[in-house]
């Protein structure tokens, strides 16, 4: 048991029948929410459920209407976020409220009342580097904000909160940005500042890294609880589900047996530079074909994003790209679009829409020299909107009107919007990179069966994920890049995510350890190179089987564990590597 | 060609866009842009020279100068901070305002004589061949001033908590705000300190370096050249500087070029065709233009610019880019 069940225990935070309310909008309904020291309290729920807003409301970013907020006990009133600050109270936001051009430390000083005058800089860096390695972070406080990666920025904003003796943190989303690998390095900070007795509040969507974190779960739907602090071994993924979402999830997509067709799209030979003019696609070589889910698995920045820009014409390259017969490499975008090509961009903000249209002006974007929308040299604008109404409609596109503007809508509804806009085309070929990303749970199930219904009806699709479950659960072949190497193409009866996580690292042959006996010259790449890697998997699964685990058999709980021991301990050295890659989730596999 | 004199004029007519170039510096690290300078500063002209003529005492004509561009900044300040319109066409509106009010103000000030702020050498410095004739020798005070606040300022901004909070809601207002820094405080005062600095300026002009009231063609555009020097600038005060004497030479120098017959022992065709000094007065814009041209590429790869947030009005909990 965690030592916040004491009997005499004092709540950390207390928050009753909070009431909120924006114009139009009720955004929390008498919500209850405590939590004691040294927990890890989830709060789920779908996007615009007001776990956001009742947080805000913690940390004296808006004012509840009605309820009572207490801290340690103690009834309090936030009139700004400083009096919160104040209390011990801090936020990570999803995005991250960081000045770019400014250093570690001095993003650490904003709104603090020392240094008085002068900054004395140098005094404040050894302070921060001290706090840094209390928790086991690891920052130069010297760098600026511009220079780090999405991890590393994430890590300041724990510290700016920490460095104000904040006992109270609020993480909003905070693995929505990160890699697998930093994920996990925070979820260890995140235990770790749980043991010294911070009060965590952890807001998610994702119902994996929730039940792999938190010791107890409030859930949210429409701003109001549907449950309150309970423990998260009483509920299954499905029941946490339902409760989101209000209506049963369906979790393994229902997905057709179906025999490929003609051959869709073409790559041969395909290379490419990135922005920094290096070679970002070697020779790549591809086929895709009618009602096949293509998945491109791989870090990020493999190639993956260029590989999709050299398809959809946004970057020069050389080789051929064929759509239906015709080269459509160095093209205009608007000469593949006219061949039946689709694009679900990864920015759906810069890239997807124009976020100052309304959502008619963004719908037209590809039709806007088509009839009914064009007539003669004018737009109709009535057909248009009439358009843009039918197709929010058929899209389930939540806004007020046709003339709402993009910006306003939520990621989910942006990204119904830019399918709406795609799809309706009757596109031949599909590009759809990280489609799903940052989405909610009900939004992601939608998206996931469009694509799966266009898969139905004969069109090529390539789907570009990071997220390794979605890869497997839709495509019918995955291809892993690696440095911009196609490694190896795997069908959809010889799925393993070890596997695909050894490819991912670029994992071939010849870089295998000596004691496995290597064959003298593969060539790279090949089939029996390939075969090679399965079995040398399948060898040290069979190892780690063999050891029966450290302690006690069965089940351990989080609590019976020793603290301080080292998570990788006892792990062959490819294990190792595989964690980096996929993240524990996935090493360990899916025990719910 | 007397190169001293060029250079000791230079610095002088410097002077007055370096002071009003570190005001909007100042106003645009906290992310407001104030287009109104010209305006500001004509004002503050007129009223540095009104008070000035009208009690006999320069100093009260100096004070009353930043006070008239400090308060005709507020205006701005209501307007883009509190209510949130357009950054650019209020500016733009202040500049007409400020202009409207000066020559109101100032009818019948023209050819008139009032005191002006005193010059003075530095002792010893000013002893240094050259340099010390022409950096610290007979200059007006306010030159001296201007020196002073280039360090002054750059200390400010880059070294002291006020400055970390300045460029901090300048850059990422809503960070700054979940911090407890108070953006409409700090906008309001800097949009008033800029303001105030404009008004100096002028009254740089009206009462020290080129004094008297001639309408509007007191200040002539140099608000303007401010305005565009803090882009040069790249927002920082020693380039404002740099750039701020740059151009009091230069525009002294193409003066000059027009005066003797011979030029490097060649006829000078700027004093036998004076079509052609026309094109000699564009020398110092089309610079300026090729400067920024220049400065903001640089820019670009070093990954300085202006404050992210320049121009755009901060609410809490407002959703989109």
């Amino acid at each position: 048991m965690t030592f916040s069940e004491k009997p005499n225990a004092v709540p950390a935070v207390e928050m009753q029948e909070i009431t909120l309310r924006f114009p139009g909008v009720l955004a929390n309904d008498r919500v209850n929410f405590t939590m004691y020291p040294g927990e890890i309290h989830a709060l789920l729920g779908e996007n615009g459920a007001g776990k956001s807003t009742l947080m805000n409301a913690l940390t004296g970013l808006y004012k509840p209407q009605s309820g009572e907020i207490r801290i340690h006990g103690k009834k309090v009133s936030f009139n700004s976020p400083k009096d919160a600050i104040a209390h011990g109270i801090g936020m990570v936001h999803q995005h991250f409220m960081l000045v770019e051009n400014q250093t570690v430390t001095e993003n650490i000083l904003i709104g603090l009342d020392t240094p008085r005058f002068g900054l004395n800089l140098k005094k404040y860096d050894d302070e921060v580097s001290h706090l840094a390695e209390q928790f086991g972070i690891h920052i130069d406080p010297t760098a600026r904000i511009w220079q780090l990666s999405v991890g590393e920025q994430q890590r300041v904003e724990i510290l700016k909160i920490l460095y104000r003796g904040a006992d109270i943190l609020i993480m909003d989303e905070p693995t929505a940005v990160l890699a697998p690998q930093e994920a996990d390095e925070l979820m260890d900070t995140l235990k770790e500042m749980a043991a010294q007795g911070k009060a965590i509040a952890f807001i998610s969507h994702k119902l994996a890294e929730v039940k792999q974190v938190a010791d107890k779960l409030t859930v949210l739907r429409r701003g109001r609880a549907t449950a309150e602090r309970v423990d998260l071994q009483e509920y299954t993924r499905e029941s946490l589900a339902s409760l989101m979402v209000g209506r049963e999830v369906i979790f393994n997509l229902h997905k057709c047996e179906q025999e490929p067709g003609r051959e869709i799209l073409r790559l041969e030979a395909v290379c490419a530079l990135n922005n920094k003019n290096l070679p970002a696609l070697r020779d790549v070589d591809l086929s895709l074909h009618e009602g096949e889910i293509f998945g491109i698995a791989g870090v990020a920045g493999n190639g993956q994003s260029e590989l999709v820009e050299v398809i959809t014409g946004l970057r020069e390259c050389s080789g051929n790209v064929w759509l239906e017969g015709k080269n459509i490499a160095n093209k205009p975008p608007s000469f593949s679009i006219s061949q039946g090509l689709a694009h679900i961009p990864e920015d759906r903000i810069g890239v997807g829409t124009a976020p100052n249209l309304s959502l008619t002006g963004n719908i037209i974007m590809k039709r806007y020299d088509q009839e009914p929308v064009s007539q003669k040299w004018q737009l109709n604008y009535v057909a248009a909107d009439a358009l843009a109404g039918n197709l929010k409609d058929e899209y389930d596109i939540q806004a007020p009107s046709v003339q709402t503007q993009a910006r306003k809508l939520s990621g989910g509804n942006l990204q119904k919007l830019i399918l709406a806009r795609e799809l309706s085309s009757t596109p031949r070929l599909i590009v759809a990179m990280q489609p799903t990303r940052g989405l909610d749970i009900g939004a992601i199930e939608g998206v996931r069966q469009l694509l799966l219904r266009q898969r139905e009806l004969g069109t090529a699709i390539l789907l570009v994920s990071e997220d390794l479950d979605e890869l497997l659960s839709l495509s019918d072949r995955i291809a892993v890049m690696y440095e911009g190497h196609v490694v190896g193409v795997l069908c959809s009866g010889d799925f393993d995510i070890t596997n695909i996580g050894l490819m991912m690292t670029g994992t071939l042959p010849q870089d295998l350890p000596p004691e496995q006996e290597a064959p003298k010259d593969p060539a790279p790449g090949s089939a029996s190179a390939f075969d090679e890697v399965l079995d040398h998997v399948k060898d040290y699964e069979q190892i780690e089987q063999a050891i029966p685990p450290a302690g006690q058999p069965v089940i351990i709980t989080e609590e019976e564990l020793p603290p301080a021991e080292d998570p990788d301990a006892g792990l062959s050295e490819k294990e190792r590597v595989l964690r980096k890659v996929l993240g524990k989730k996935y090493a360990e596999g899916d025990e719910e | 060609m007397n190169w001293i004199e060029i250079f000791r004029s230079g610095i002088s007519t410097g002077t007055v866009l370096l002071i009003a170039a570190i005001g909007e510096i100042l106003t645009e690290r906290s992310g407001i842009q104030n287009l109104g300078v010209e305006g500001m500063m004509l004002v503050g002209a007129m009223a540095g020279f009104k008070i000035a003529y009208q009690t006999g005492n320069v100093w009260l004509g100096l004070l009353a100068a930043i006070a008239a561009g400090g308060l005709l900044s507020l205006a701005h300040a209501v307007v883009t901070i509190h209510f949130q319109a357009d950054q650019t066409v209020s500016g733009l509106s202040l500049t007409f305002l400020g202009t409207g009010l000066a020559l109101v103000l100032g009818e019948g000030l023209t050819g008139q004589v009032a005191p002006i702020i005193p010059r003075a050498s530095v002792p010893l410095l000013s002893q240094i061949p050259y340099l010390g004739q022409v950096v610290f020798s007979d200059h007006n005070l306010l030159v001296y001033f201007g020196y002073l606040l280039v360090p002054i300022t750059w200390y400010y901004i880059n070294k002291t908590r006020p400055g970390l909070h300045l460029r901090a809601v300048g850059e990422n207002p809503a960070a700054a705000d979940t911090l407890g820094v108070n953006i409409y405080r700090t906008r309001y005062l800097y949009t008033f300190v800029g303001g105030c600095f404009a008004g100096l300026a002028g009254a740089a002009i009206s009462v020290a370096i080129a004094p008297g009231w001639y309408s509007n063609l007191t200040v002539n555009g140099q608000g303007w050249i401010a305005v565009a020097l803090v882009i040069f600038a790249h927002w920082n005060p020693w380039r404002a500087a740099l750039g701020g004497y740059l151009f009091g030479v230069l525009r002294r120098f193409t003066l000059d070029l027009q005066g003797p017959r011979m030029l490097f022992g060649l006829a000078n065709p700027f004093f036998f065709n004076t079509n052609l000094v026309f094109f000699l007065q564009m020398t110092p814009y089309l610079l300026t233009i090729i400067a920024l041209v220049w400065g903001s590429s640089a820019a670009r790869k070093k990954r300085i610019g202006s404050p992210a947030a320049l121009g755009t009005a901060y609410q809490r909990g407002e959703r989109g880019r």
